[in-house]
C-alpha cells in the first residue's frame, strides 16, 4: 500500500508532537481511503446482490425441489455415464476437434499478439501507437467470444473457420494485454543500453525484450491454450464449431440423456485436468529457470 | 564449450517449432479448417458489418426491452460471483496450506475446487436446463458453480502468499483459529479477494450472454432472437449495450484496485 500524500518534515521532535503525530495516525487509518473503497465495494455487492435475488424471474421454479433434482441428476451424470449415440473412439475424434480448435486458436491468436503486444508495450513504442492499440484490443476484449463467432458465421457460415476466427478475436485481445503488460515490466536499463549502442529496434526486441519475457509469454499461452479448450467445448454448444461441444448440445436438448453428458463431462474433464497440471509443470519450470 | 550450448539451444528449439509446426498442420486437417476461407472471410465480415451490423433509428424502439434484459444478466452475474466468492472463501480457508484444519480437509476441498473449475459454465449450463427450466436461476447456478471453482484456487493462493507470517505469529501468541481468521486472514487477504471478484464479475458478464444464449435467458437469448431472425440492426444494438456495460465494470474494477492494491 502506498502512503496518502507526501510525508511532512517533523519540525520539533518533542514528545508532545510525537503523541499528537501517533494519535493522528492512529485516528487516521481506519477510514483511509483504500479501506473506504474496500467496505463501499463489499457493501455495493452486497447490496446488489440482495438486489438481483429479489428481482429474478423465478419462472415457477421451487428452488428446493429444483436444487434436489439437480443432485440426483448430477448422480445419473457421474455414476452412470454411457455413450448411446457415438461409440468411444468417435468421442475421442470429436475431442481431438475441440483440442485442434483449441490450438490452432492459440498459435495464431498467439502470433498476431506477439507483434501487437510489441507495438502496444509503451517502453518500445509510440505513446500514441500504444494508446491506439490498447484502446482497439479493449474493445474486441469486451465483446463475448460467442459473439465474434457468430457475427463471423454470417460471413464465413458456421463451422470451424467462423469458430477459429472469432475466437482468435478473443484470444488476440487478450494476449495483447498480457504480453504488452509483461514487456512494459522488462528493465528499463537494458533497453536504454542498447538505445546508447546504437541498436535497432529489431535488435532491442530479439535481444532484450523477448528473451528477458519469454517464461512470462509461454506461461500465458498456455494458459490462454487451456481457456481455449473450454472456450471451443462451448462454442461447440452455441456456435455449431462442431466437436465434443456439439455432441453435448445434442445429448442435452435433443436427447435428453443425462448419462451421455455425463460421458461427455468425463472426456472433457480429463483433457482438462491433464492440462492444468501440464501447465502448473510448465510455470514451476519456467520458475526453475528464471 | 559455450558454442556447445547455443547449439543445443538452437536444435532445442527448432525440434519445439518443428512440433508446433506439425501440430498446427494436424489440427488444421482434423478440424477442417481452411485458411484461404479463413483469410477472406475477415475482411469480407467487415465489410457485412459496416452495411448491416449497426444500429438504425428504428432499433432503438427497442432499447428498454434490451436495457431490461441486460440488467437482469449483469445482476444474475454479481449475485452468483458475491455468492460464490463466500462460499469459494470457506473452502480455500479449508484448502490453503496455511489455515487448513487438516491435511484430508485440505485435499478434500483442493479437489474440489479442482472438479468445479474443469467443468465448464457450458456444460453447467446444459446440465442445469433439466431441472431449472428458462429460468434466471440456470444461468445463475451455472455461473455459480464455474466461478466458485475458479475463485477457490485463487484464493488458496492468496492466503498461502499473503497471510502465512501474520498467522504463525499469531498461532505463537496462543490466538484460537476463528481469532487467526477474522483478525489476520481476511485482513491481509481481502484487497486481493475484492480484485478476483471483480475480475470474475468481468468473466461472468460475458459468460452469462453464453449461458443466456444456450439456456434461452438474459440478453443472450436477447441477441439470438433478433440475430436468428436477421435483426441485425437489432442484434448489434444489444453488441453495443453489452460492450458499454462490459468497458463501464472494467473501468470501476481498475479503479478499485488502483486504490486498495
Amino acid at each position: 500500500m502506498q502512503a496518502e500524500g507526501p510525508i511532512k518534515p517533523f519540525p520539533s521532535h518533542t514528545g508532545q508532537d510525537l503523541d499528537k503525530r501517533l494519535l493522528d495516525l492512529l485516528s487516521k487509518k481506519p477510514f483511509s481511503k483504500s479501506t473506504i473503497v474496500i467496505r463501499l465495494s463489499v457493501l455495493i455487492l452486497a447490496i446488489l446482490t440482495m438486489y438481483a435475488f429479489v428481482s429474478f424471474d423465478y419462472k415457477d421454479v421451487k428452488l428446493l425441489d429444483a436444487l434436489l433434482l439437480t443432485m440426483d441428476n448430477l448422480k445419473i451424470m457421474f455414476f452412470e455415464p454411457h455413450l448411446k449415440h457415438f461409440t468411444f473412439t468417435q468421442a475421442l475424434y470429436q475431442v481431438s476437434i475441440t483440442l485442434g480448435l483449441a490450438f490452432l486458436t492459440t498459435i495464431f491468436g498467439a502470433i498476431i499478439a506477439l507483434m501487437l503486444g510489441l507495438l502496444a508495450a509503451g517502453n518500445i513504442s509510440t505513446k500514441p501507437l500504444s494508446i491506439v492499440i490498447k484502446g482497439t484490443v479493449a474493445l474486441i476484449r469486451a465483446v463475448p467470444t460467442v459473439l465474434w463467432v457468430l457475427i463471423f458465421a454470417v460471413a464465413a457460415g458456421l463451422g470451424s473457420v467462423a469458430a477459429v476466427i472469432g475466437m482468435t478475436f478473443h484470444s488476440i485481445s487478450y494476449l495483447v494485454k498480457a504480453y504488452s503488460e509483461s514487456f512494459e515490466e522488462i528493465d528499463k536499463g537494458a533497453i536504454e543500453a542498447l538505445q546508447a549502442s546504437g541498436a535497432n529496434w529489431w535488435q532491442i526486441v530479439f535481444q532484450v525484450v523477448i528473451p528477458s519475457s519469454i517464461t512470462y509469454i509461454i506461461s500465458w499461452t498456455f494458459m490462454r491454450f487451456e481457456i481455449n479448450f473450454a472456450v471451443a467445448v462451448a462454442m461447440g454448444a452455441a456456435a455449431g464449431a462442431g466437436g465434443i461441444g456439439f455432441d453435448m448440445f445434442m445429448a442435452s436438448g435433443f436427447y435428453f440423456d443425462l448419462s451421455e453428458i455425463g460421458a461427455i463431462t468425463y472426456f472433457i474433464l480429463i483433457i482438462a485436468i491433464c492440462l492444468e497440471i501440464f501447465a502448473t509443470h510448465i510455470k514451476r519450470k519456467l520458475k526453475v529457470l528464471s | 564449450m559455450s558454442a556447445d550450448i547455443f547449439a543445443k539451444k538452437r536444435r532445442n528449439s527448432l525440434v519445439l517449432f518443428l512440433i508446433i509446426g506439425a501440430a498446427t498442420v494436424v489440427s488444421i486437417i482434423i478440424t477442417e479448417f481452411s485458411m484461404a476461407k479463413g483469410f477472406t472471410s475477415v475482411p469480407k465480415a467487415i465489410q457485412w458489418s459496416l452495411s448491416n451490423f449497426y444500429p438504425t433509428k428504428d432499433s432503438l424502439t427497442k432499447l428498454p426491452d434490451i436495457l431490461i434484459k441486460l440488467k437482469e444478466t449483469l445482476l444474475i452475474s454479481i449475485a452468483a460471483t458475491t455468492l460464490a466468492g463466500i462460499l469459494a472463501f470457506v473452502f480455500a480457508i479449508l484448502g490453503s496450506n496455511t489455515t487448513r484444519v487438516n491435511a484430508f480437509f485440505g485435499g478434500f476441498s483442493r479437489g474440489i475446487a479442482v472438479l468445479f473449475r474443469n467443468i465448464d459454465v457450458s456444460i453447467w449450463a446444459l446440465v442445469l436446463l433439466f431441472s431449472f427450466g428458462q429460468s434466471s436461476l440456470t444461468g445463475y447456478f451455472a455461473l455459480f458453480f464455474g466461478s466458485f471453482g475458479f475463485l477457490t484456487r485463487a484464493f488458496i493462493e492468496t492466503i498461502d502468499e499473503v497471510s502465512s507470517s501474520s498467522v504463525e505469529a499469531l498461532q505463537a501468541t496462543g490466538a484460537s483459529y476463528l481469532t487467526i481468521i477474522s483478525q489476520s486472514v481476511i485482513p491481509s487477504t481481502i484487497p486481493q479477494m475484492i480484485s478476483w471478484v471483480l475480475f470474475m464479475i468481468e468473466t461472468n458478464i460475458r459468460n452469462a450472454t453464453l449461458v443466456g444464449l444456450l439456456t434461452g435467458s438474459g440478453i443472450g437469448f436477447t441477441f439470438n432472437l433478433y440475430y436468428k431472425n436477421l435483426n441485425y440492426d437489432i442484434a448489434s444494438l444489444v453488441v453495443i449495450t453489452i460492450i458499454i456495460s462490459i468497458l463501464c465494470i472494467e473501468y470501476i474494477s481498475n479503479y478499485v484496485r488502483r486504490v486498495i492494491l
